[in-house]
């Protein structure tokens, strides 16, 4: 079970810019590490994190070993027309975790 | 020569004696020089933890929410246990380790949650540790978010207070070292780098950056006798659950923090 908080307001005007928040349950496993027997743990790690505001991506990001576990991202759009807000996360073998919220503009 | 002297002479005896390996310390903490860990670290890690949205606990303290309600077996959690009546969540964690009167054992709530699932809800205890055994706990730590611990240590409870804190008071470890000697006697100096804090319970469980994930006090407690280079007891034993008694009443002036973020 993904485990996952989206910070998403429901209501905007149109033009307004509106704040997203995002948050999701990952190790992020760098794949350097090491365990108590001096095995390598392999890498586990999300690649891409994507909104998409009515079908157009809005915000994209590459993720790197290098991002701490559980990854928070702060972005901002200009709410423009009423729709589904979809926050999309993949991870290293193209696994999807997706979530949507429903923006009303007026 | 003679002042460097005098000044080492000074130092040296203002260490805390030496104590036997069975002292029993009696000295607690003064109540109002009491403060919370979260004192202790970064403004921007307080930030964290006081943000209601990006404290990763609350990922954790979400999934307890929905467990709690969901029908794992014949019963939720939710069926019994309702906000408004008769056995709501809101205070129930600052009661927490007590002494179950079936048994007469010492329980944390890991132990009452577990409890419930085999007594009430005819399914298998959640493993130590175990991601759900960890939200369910956080979810109803956080429901007495914000109120002290009030722990009974009288009567049953007694016996189990007296191992805590002798625990807390006795020298162990390749270090020889008692949790009272960093956490009372050495606090707000620094070690290696890092502030010492008064080793108080209230933000557990927790998120701890240095795991990158959230766990239980009995977790952050083998590290702490792992530091001293002592062998650590098994999450869920009862000389932790002892300990975590006391540190629970030792912490009793403190609001509880969890989902608390620590280093």
């Amino acid at each position: 079970m993904a485990m996952t908080r989206i910070a998403a307001p429901a209501q905007a005007t149109t033009g307004e810019i509106i704040q997203l928040k995002v948050l999701i349950r990952h190790p992020m496993e760098t794949g350097y590490r090491r365990d108590l027997y001096g095995k390598q743990i392999p890498r586990d790690i999300l690649k891409r994190f994507e909104c998409r505001y009515n079908g157009e991506t809005v915000f994209a990001a590459e993720l790197f070993p290098a991002v701490a576990a559980d990854p928070f991202l702060t972005f901002y759009t200009r709410a423009t027309e009423s729709g589904a807000l979809e926050f999309r996360w993949t991870d290293q073998n193209g696994n999807v975790t997706s979530e949507t919220r429903q923006l009303d503009v007026q | 020569m003679i002042r460097a002297g005098l000044i080492a002479l000074a130092l040296f005896s203002s260490l805390p004696a030496v104590a036997d390996p069975q002292f029993s310390g009696n000295d607690d903490l003064a109540s109002d020089r009491v403060q919370s860990g979260s004192v202790f670290l970064t403004d921007e890690t307080r930030q964290l933890q006081e943000d209601g949205f990006a404290n990763p606990g609350y990922l954790w303290v979400d999934r307890g929410r929905s467990l709690f309600a969901s029908r794992l077996s014949r019963q939720s959690c939710s069926d019994c246990h309702q906000e408004d009546g008769e056995r709501p969540m809101k205070g129930a964690a600052t009661r927490y380790p007590q002494v179950d009167s079936k048994t007469g054992r010492l329980m944390n709530l890991a132990d009452r949650i577990n409890e419930c699932r085999v007594e009430r809800q005819s399914t298998e205890r959640f493993e130590a540790e175990s991601e759900e055994l960890l939200s369910l706990t956080a979810y109803v730590t956080a429901e007495s978010r914000g109120m002290p611990f009030a722990v009974d240590i009288e009567g049953e409870a007694k016996p189990y207070f007296e191992v805590g804190r002798d625990y807390f008071f006795t020298r162990r470890g390749q270090l020889n070292l008692a949790c009272n000697q960093c956490h009372d006697d050495n606090w707000g100096r620094l070690l290696r780098g890092d502030t010492i804090s008064q080793g108080h319970s209230n933000a557990w469980p927790g998120y701890r950056l240095e795991w990158q994930t959230f766990g239980s006090l009995h977790r952050r407690l083998r590290d702490c006798d792992l530091g001293v280079r002592a062998e650590p007891y098994e999450i869920g034993s009862e000389i932790y659950t002892s300990l975590e008694l006391y540190l629970a009443w030792r912490a009793r002036n403190l609001p509880l923090e969890s989902p608390g973020i620590r280093r």
